[in-house]
């Protein structure tokens, strides 16, 4: 790990400015200085820019050096917000301020991105200087959720950094028992696997609910995300409240020539072991001529072969979504993943989006009616039953809900046939 | 200041989610749903062509995630010089820099590399680490996850800037056991082995007893009075250490410099590749929480990567690699301990045992 002297001292990562303009004197930073060696650029570095002029990162830094040193957290949190929302912020008042009474506030912003992360940098550059002008200048691109993380403001400069940067076109994200902040992969805008719209599927799900978001009353948080094909980058099924995932139902298409070519540079077994064989549900087979040949029926669109063959394979033309209701982590019943909700629908017209809205709505409506205290949408499913939710949310049953019927026949079926019925109906309307 | 007192106050104008568009790359929106294929000329560099012929080349760069005016300056210069103007950030921090004409890529991966920025994690990479922010402004933390995130990637900055895993690795690091960080093929997160130190003097001022009662995943917390106060207590047998007590009641401190110890999990996956999506699953707890540098849990992150990259096959992650060699091989090759707390006891446990003559000899 052989450190070299850069070529641009002053235009590189482990740059410190010659002049301190901030008054006050550096604390004591051993431990943090070792933070500051190694390859990968350092925080810590970033840090003490920062507090070169700006007396609240001396103080910051202090207190973070006290934590490494005593190994525990010092922030608390409180109340506050700006005129008109309930959240979006994140009150950090320090338990320390005696010690280091200049960073005794450092609230955070959350501020929604938008969907995919694209800025220019004129943005980029405008949204620091606001920044600049009213907190620590620090910004995390961007917190677990989503957001981007403007890090370390007093109470009173939260309010004017939010006027001037709700001038310009940005608005809070959500925090506390609210509708969050969404999340969308590059989609469309630069990816070959997309099914799907996912700028316009973020800001429709998630704008509708602004006043959720802003003017935290509900159970618990409710996060959106939106991966635009099963590969879902987005971590959707894992990691919110309703996920919104791209996929095709026809055959999905082969570019067979490209196959053959794929085949030919390398090689039939590097082909059988990392494609044909890695394939779930044994749909793939390579043919005598080098083809492939694709049990379309049963292919599960896991991604893997397009993965590998990029050039060769591709979705098919019958785009849509899966929709999956319920993904969390641990608290408190422990974690859960999303179930499928909805197995396709269309996102074409106005009329499949605003059913797409509904859904929302509805799951959002009976939720926040039935669910305890501080409990996620899954853990009400959890708890009162995915058919008690689904006939709450008016969603007919559908095998593709399932891993496998239910095993224990604990259960009480004396209108049986009322319920076959309804599935032999809804069969027919097909 | 004294004026503004008098100011009326402003209503927020609730805009949401903003138009992504305005700030969208124009090859991105000319190109936008038509898409053909992509490839990897080199390490750390995406090559996208559309079905009409158009081509981006996109060079991505790890960063701290953290970034004050300084650095958001010197990329956005680079940026500007040797690209086009526009950036994205993908879900895990790094930088995303395009550009339509090829002969731009090598300047613009110069002037990173010269700037101290590294180039890469695209494809079978261990890619930058999603975590969560720790002591620096948490209200709960337990470690640093910014200073553990800068620790392994100094360690892993060569397999960020090359493709040599069999396939790409996902790191997490989360600061308590809410795991914020996410799941991930190999987590490292808070673990703390001892129940929560109450300061009765606080506890009926600070918390809201009954939802504190109702947040514990064991009910071992019950209201007593303390001292004459009103306060809860902890049934230490029951108690699991998880730490949900302490968001919503401060004095109930979970966080102990001996005793939060980080734990290691392998395994997640949040693609639906090959197999469905999967948890991450513990493979070692007891680590210190070493700060600055971590180094008994880097230690052990790369020893487990380390036997990844020699055993799995291509295309396997952490976790399919693990389904096909079994879980005793996996501990035989790590060398790590397996105890009775591997073995889970919680809700649906009996799904994770072995009811089958599946052995591997």
């Amino acid at each position: 790990m052989a450190e070299q002297t850069p070529k641009n001292p002053d235009k590189h990562s482990t740059y410190l400015p010659t002049k301190k303009t901030s008054s006050k004197p550096f604390h004591d930073t051993p431990m943090l200085d070792e933070l500051e060696s190694g390859p990968w650029p350092s925080f810590v570095t970033g840090l003490k820019r920062l507090a070169y002029d700006n007396n609240m990162m001396v103080d910051l830094l202090g207190q973070l050096e006290h934590s490494y040193k005593t190994r525990l957290g010092y922030w608390k949190g409180g109340t506050v917000s700006v005129f008109g929302y309930g959240g979006g912020i994140i009150p950090r008042f320090s338990e320390v301020a005696e010690m280091f009474p200049e960073s005794k506030e450092f609230h955070t912003l959350r501020v929604q991105p938008p969907a995919g992360n694209h800025y220019t940098t004129d943005m980029l550059r405008q949204l620091s200087n606001s920044w600049n002008k009213y907190g620590s200048g620090l910004i995390a691109f961007h917190g677990q959720t989503g957001n981007i993380m403007f890090i370390g403001t007093t109470t009173e400069h939260t309010q004017h950094f939010f006027d001037e940067i709700n001038e310009y076109g940005w608005d809070l994200g959500g925090a506390g028992p609210c509708v969050r902040t969404a999340m969308s992969c590059v989609g469309a805008a630069r990816c070959e696997q997309s099914c799907a719209n996912e700028q316009k599927i973020h800001r429709l799900l998630v704008n509708n609910f602004i006043d959720d978001m802003h003017r935290p009353a509900l159970p618990y948080k409710f996060k959106f995300k939106v991966s635009g094909c099963p590969n879902d980058c987005m971590n959707s099924i894992q990691r919110s409240d309703f996920a919104v995932i791209g996929t095709w139902r026809d055959d999905m298409k082969v570019d067979q020539a490209e196959v053959q070519k794929y085949v030919a540079e390398k090689g039939r077994k590097y082909i059988v072991d990392s494609v044909i064989n890695k394939c779930p549900t044994k749909a793939l087979s390579l043919n005598d001529d080098d083809t492939l040949a694709v049990d379309n029926r049963n292919c599960v669109r896991c991604m893997h072969c397009l993965n590998v063959m990029t050039k060769a394979l591709s979705p098919g033309d019958d785009k849509g979504i899966t929709l999956l209701l319920g993904g969390k982590r641990t608290l408190k019943i422990g974690d859960t993943m999303g179930t499928v909700i909805i197995p396709f629908m269309k996102l074409e017209t106005d009329e499949d989006y605003e059913k797409l809205q509904e859904i929302a709505e509805e799951t959002i409506d009976f939720w926040a009616e039935n669910a305890l205290e501080h409990e996620r949408v899954g853990e009400t499913i959890d708890r009162i039953g995915l058919v008690n939710f689904l006939e709450g949310i008016e969603i007919d049953v559908d095998p593709n809900m399932i891993n496998a019927p239910r095993v224990s026949n604990y259960v009480r079926m004396d209108n049986w046939d009322e319920e076959a019925n309804k599935w032999k109906q809804r069969k027919a309307a097909n | 200041m004294s004026g503004q007192a008098a100011e009326k106050p402003k209503f927020p104008t609730e805009t949401g989610c903003p138009d992504g568009f305005q700030y969208m790359h124009p090859a991105y929106i000319k190109n936008y749903g038509n898409w053909k294929y992509h490839d990897r000329p080199r390490p750390g560099v995406l090559h996208h062509v559309s079905h009409n012929g158009d081509e981006v080349w996109t060079v991505r760069v790890g960063t701290q995630r953290q970034l004050g005016p300084y650095e958001i300056n010197l990329l956005c210069d680079i940026i500007d010089t040797y690209a086009d103007g526009y950036v994205r950030f993908t879900i895990r921090s790094n930088l995303e820099v395009s550009v339509t004409d090829e002969a731009k890529v090598a300047p613009l991966i110069q002037a990173f590399t010269d700037a101290g920025y590294p180039v890469g994690g695209t494809g079978n990479s261990i890619t930058m680490i999603s975590h969560t922010q720790g002591w620096l402004h948490c209200d709960i933390p337990g470690t640093d996850a910014s200073g553990v995130v800068k620790s392994l990637m100094d360690e892993l900055h060569d397999e960020f800037t090359n493709e040599q895993m069999p396939n790409r690795v996902h790191i997490t690091t989360s600061c308590c056991q809410i795991n914020c960080g996410g799941q991930g093929d190999i987590a490292i997160n808070v673990q703390h082995t001892k129940p929560p130190k109450i300061n009765h003097d606080l506890v009926a001022n600070v918390c809201e007893r009954p939802s504190v009662v109702a947040r514990c995943p064991v009910a071992a917390i019950r209201p007593a009075i303390v001292n004459g106060k009103p306060s809860l207590e902890v049934d230490e047998k029951k108690c699991i250490c998880c730490g949900a007590c302490f968001p919503p009641c401060p004095p109930m401190q979970i966080n102990d410099p001996e005793h939060s110890k980080l734990a290691i999990w392998v395994g997640g996956k949040h693609s639906n590749a090959r197999s469905k999506p999967m948890f991450h699953k513990l493979v070692a707890a007891g680590i210190p929480n070493n700060p600055p540098r971590w180094t008994e849990a880097a230690d052990i992150v790369k020893n487990i990567l380390r036997v990844y990259k020699d055993d799995a096959q291509d295309w396997e992650r952490v976790g399919d690699w693990i389904d096909r060699i079994g879980w005793p091989r996996f501990f035989e090759l790590t060398e790590l301990p397996f105890t009775k707390f591997h073995i889970d006891n919680w809700t649906g446990a009996r799904n994770s045992l072995n009811a089958s003559t599946h052995i591997r000899f």
